[in-house]
């Protein structure tokens, strides 16, 4: 359940993030793979590098995708539809790693944010980035 | 048997010693309460947990912060046995506090992200792999004497 305020957060937050989405997408996904790295192989088709070009071009994705998410909350099931059925018949990804993205996004956005990453900014984040999971699995079976 | 690199070693105590106790033990339990709220049920007798706010200015949500984190400088010091340094302390968790050791993981995670947020880039992604991974295996022993 998010509030009215923590909606806003979500969202004031997500723009801010737009304009350096590649930066912000291609650590988090770096961090991912670095932390875990069984997650790795759902990449076995791109060159995750550090600085490469498809990390950077796919963490940017990542993160419009996101802040697409952030300005519809009350519509996320309509909005990621296609995003979730891509999720659901073509990638197949163990539900379980979408935990391990979403705490990598949260330690990425505490890293950039510091001190503004606040206990409340990092609970409203967090339950955002879970609804957004659900939503992309939703399909799955 | 967990196995440490020379280079593990090295990055989990250039971590730990960087890391303030008295202002990181504190955030960390209050980040845990405030985002996870089901935690709150370990700490009836803390008194005001009511909001955010109440969390941060709570002093046994402090002092009790800064507790649980000195005890990490025990698995620090002895990398080679966490398990067996944390083996008391996990009895008391499990009999006599009955803390579900799903929420120990929560409790790590918020560390992760409140290291994160007074570390900035210095917590890159190799650094907070090792670091990770050594929570990982402080939780692991703090779980280990449930039955």
């Amino acid at each position: 359940m998010l509030s009215n305020t923590e909606k806003e957060l979500i969202v004031q937050i997500w723009d801010k993030m737009l304009p350096v989405a590649e930066e912000i997408g291609s650590e988090a996904l770096l961090r991912m793979f670095t932390t875990f790295p069984k997650t790795k192989t759902y990449f076995s088709h791109l060159d995750i590098s550090p600085r490469s070009e498809h990390l950077r071009c796919h963490g940017k994705k990542i993160v419009q995708a996101l802040a697409e998410g952030a300005r519809n909350i009350s519509t996320l099931t309509t909005t990621l539809a296609p995003l979730s059925r891509f999720h659901a018949y073509q990638l197949r990804i163990h539900p379980t790693n979408f935990k391990l993205l979403n705490h990598c996004i949260l330690v990425t956005l505490a890293c950039h944010m510091g001190e503004n990453f606040t206990p409340v900014a990092h609970a409203a984040i967090d339950k955002f980035l879970s609804a957004f999971s659900a939503v992309l699995a939703e399909k799955f079976r | 048997m967990v196995e440490w690199s020379d280079s593990e070693c090295s990055t989990i105590a250039s971590v730990w010693c960087k890391i303030n106790v008295d202002e990181i033990g504190p955030q960390a339990l209050a980040r845990v309460l405030i985002v996870y709220p089901w935690t709150q049920r370990y700490f009836g007798a803390f008194g005001n947990l009511s909001s955010a706010a109440a969390i941060l200015g709570n002093p046994k949500v402090s002092e009790h912060g800064r507790t649980v984190l000195n005890a990490l400088d025990k698995a620090v010091k002895n990398l080679g046995n966490i398990k067996g340094t944390y083996s008391e302390l996990s009895q008391l968790h499990c009999d006599k506090l009955n803390v579900d050791p799903d929420n120990f993981r929560l409790l790590a995670d918020c560390l992760t992200i409140v290291v994160a947020s007074a570390f900035g880039s210095a917590l890159n992604p190799a650094v907070q792999a090792t670091w990770q991974k050594f929570l990982s295996v402080v939780v692991a022993a703090l779980s280990s004497r449930y039955f």
